[in-house]
């Protein structure tokens, strides 16, 4: 049963679609993700949820009521916004505490509920400061602190984490997770970390230029990417151009680059240019002689509980992720060979849309 | 390579030098400018003020406090300055009133209407004080439009000129930009999405501007009202033209001195004390609103 239920929803300033026909709908308790580059109507979207942003066209239902007109302020919502928006006269225990006198909660029960909040994102001993007394992750939390204080329905959080190192991101991820499980709050978080989204949500939705084009589970959207777009965006990956050679009953043999390459993707015919998406971890370094290519190790990288390694061969630069097992890497310069499976091989029909950049993907 | 780069050294001072030097050398035309047409004739009127005076002759010259001590002990000039700046504070504060929200109203207007409400806003500005005393007067007069409109309602005719509330109103129309601008400088550099916090948190739209709007524009308000207040209570034409003889402010005592009884020193004794007087209220008030909101604002 849908609680939050965006349909066709837009949003046009002038001549530019900021979001475009968007239709989600969130369970009651569900966590969300919308994820995607900067600039393609996340903010906007969720703007128009906590109804600061008035829709072109379409409807939001809130638990069965349609608010798409209604006030902000009769919404009930927990918002974190992406520029934190504190209230910079008031000391951070004010500004929590702003929240739970708006809902005439008696004085004697704030404090503690106040003081709650501040702890759980590590802030108690700052109740006393003032926002420009405070660090930007340190803002972020108080920003985060007001929004959780009030135990809202609904959380909608504009990148409540961007600005906390890794240690803190992911203990605040482990709390939003723990309060949205212990209380049931129903969740849309804003990131373009990818990570984030995918260590906290039931589903994620990808947004591409103002468009959903993937709502689904993190690890679906990670190992069945439905667009290309989606597979450099989220994650490593390499994109191999090539053109099928033969199809067969569920699977077809690519020819790539003159080597044949065998799929397990149905539908395929004759003679299409098609894209094969592998990702890096997917990919095994042997012996030269044992791969399906052979190569040449060109860099390697060293990501801590991981090895990244460049490989020249007869396709380009490929990336290999393997495991930091603590045996010593291949050296750079090595011949090696690359193996991999039919079944992990996502082919994507169409050309590339343009050469893919590895030091590109390898900013994450 | 080493060598150079010693002998460079005394060359980089030179440069930082220069710049410690330059505040200095780009303030001076606005600092000799300044002296010249504010403090000399500041200076000149508070050495006459010190001069006496023979009304036989008309002469001045030497050293006493005469004039001082005459205007702070005659009950008239004390009611003098009582009324300049009871109706100073009063024109003050209807311009809070009236302008903050003007100002709060315009920020929420879109572009078409701001621009043109701004200029509406701002246009009198352009028109002389003496005119829009003039036209005032021709409003209010025993003839004017206003007491004919009171006539036709059988109210009578309403001695309407030559009142406090006629000088405070016309000194409200005139003030009122003073008070607008800085409150729109305020309005304009606040993040809206800091009202929009306060309205998730389900406060109301009368609420999120007391508790959250209001307090942030606060050092538009103060700068406004020292505005509105210093050029209120130093105010000649209005006074001059709407309050008449009758109602004399400081500012036309002052004019009354020079130029009715030619008593030079004690009109600029009476002036030495109202600039004295208006640095006092105002430092006091800006000491008591700014210290008050210092830490929170920065
Ligand atoms: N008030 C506005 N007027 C005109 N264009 C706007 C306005 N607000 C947003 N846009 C445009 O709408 C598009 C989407 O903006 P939005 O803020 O939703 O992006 P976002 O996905 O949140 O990006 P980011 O990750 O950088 O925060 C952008 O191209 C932006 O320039
Ligand atoms: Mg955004």
């Amino acid at each position: 049963m849908s609680f939050l239920e965006l349909k066709n929803i837009t949003k046009r300033y002038g001549p530019l679609t900021a979001v475009g026909d968007v239709s989600l709908s969130v369970a009651k308790g569900e966590f969300v993700s919308l994820l995607g580059p900067s600039g393609c109507g996340k903010t906007t979207t969720l703007q128009m949820i906590a109804g600061f942003v008035e829709p072109s066209a379409g409807t939001i239902r809130l638990d069965g009521r349609d608010i798409t007109r209604a006030k902000a302020n009769s919404r009930g919502l927990g918002i974190v916004f992406q520029s934190y928006a504190l209230f910079p006269h008031m000391t951070v225990f004010d500004n929590v505490s702003f929240g739970l006198e708006m809902q005439r909660v008696a004085r004697a029960e704030r404090r503690p509920r106040v003081e709650e909040a501040l702890a759980l994102v590590h802030l108690s001993p700052y109740a006393k400061r003032y926002p420009r007394e405070l660090s930007g992750g340190q803002r972020q939390r108080v920003a985060l602190a007001r929004a959780l204080v009030i135990r809202p329905p609904v959380l909608l959080l504009d990148e409540p984490l961007s600005n906390l190192d890794a240690k803190l991101r992911e203990a605040m991820q482990f709390e939003l997770r723990e309060i949205q499980r212990k209380v049931g709050t129903t969740t849309v978080m804003v990131t373009h970390d990818q990570a984030e989204a995918f260590s906290i949500s039931d589903r994620v939705v990808v947004m591409e230029a103002g468009r959903i084009t993937q709502i689904d589970q993190p690890y679906r959207i990670y190992e069945h990417p439905e667009t290309e777009f989606i597979s450099r965006f989220v994650g490593k990956t390499n994109l191999l151009p090539g053109r099928v050679a033969a199809a067969r009953d569920g699977g077809a043999t690519v020819s790539l680059a003159g080597i044949a390459v065998d799929v397990a993707a149905p539908g395929l015919s004759a003679g299409e240019t098609v894209t094969l998406c592998i990702r890096p971890e997917k990919l095994r370094l042997t012996a030269p002689a044992d791969g399906l290519l052979a190569g040449r190790v060109a860099d390697r990288f060293f990501l801590g509980s991981q090895w990244l390694y460049h490989v020249d061969g007869p396709l380009g630069t490929v990336m290999v992720v393997t495991p930091n097992d603590g045996t010593p890497p291949v050296e750079a310069g090595a011949p090696v060979g690359l193996d991999w499976t039919a079944s992990v091989v996502r082919v994507h029909r169409g050309a590339l849309a343009e050469a893919p950049d590895p030091a590109l993907e390898m900013a994450v | 390579m080493s060598a150079s780069a010693s002998q460079a050294l005394p060359d980089d001072e030179a440069p930082e030098r220069r710049v410690r030097s330059a505040p200095l050398i780009l303030s001076a035309p606005a600092a000799l400018l300044f002296a010249a047409l504010v403090l000399t004739p500041l200076l000149l009127t508070a050495l006459l003020s010190f001069n006496q005076f023979d009304y036989a002759t008309g002469r001045t010259g030497g050293f006493t406090l005469e004039h001082y001590l005459s205007v702070l002990t005659d009950g008239y000039y004390l009611e003098i300055f009582l009324r300049t700046f009871r109706v100073s504070a009063l024109a003050t504060a209807i311009c809070v009133v009236v302008g903050v929200p003007e100002a709060y109203i315009l920020s929420r207007m879109s572009n078409p209407w701001r621009s043109v409400f701004l200029l509406v806003v701002l246009a009198p500005l352009l028109v002389s004080v003496v005119v829009r005393a003039f036209g005032w007067s021709m409003l209010l007069g025993p003839e004017g439009p206003v007491n004919g409109a009171m006539m036709a309602l059988g109210f009578g005719r309403t001695r309407l000129l030559y009142t406090e509330g006629t000088v405070i109103v016309a000194l409200v129309h005139v003030m009122l930009p003073f008070m607008v601008i800085p409150v729109w400088t305020s309005l304009q550099k606040l993040d809206p999405a800091v009202e929009q916090a306060a309205l998730s948190f389900g406060a109301s739209r009368a609420t999120a501007i007391v508790r959250v709007v209001a307090p942030q524009i606060l050092p538009g308000i103060l700068s406004g009202s020292l505005i509105v207040f210093g050029l209120s209570a130093s105010a000649f034409a209005i006074p001059g033209l709407l309050g008449g003889r009758r109602l004399k402010m400081v500012a036309t005592v002052v004019y009354d001195q020079y130029l009715s009884d030619l008593n030079w020193p004690m009109g600029a004794a009476v002036a030495v004390l109202l600039l004295a007087a208006n640095l006092i209220i105002m430092l006091t008030y800006h000491r008591l609103v700014e210290g008050h909101y210092r830490r929170r604002l920065g």
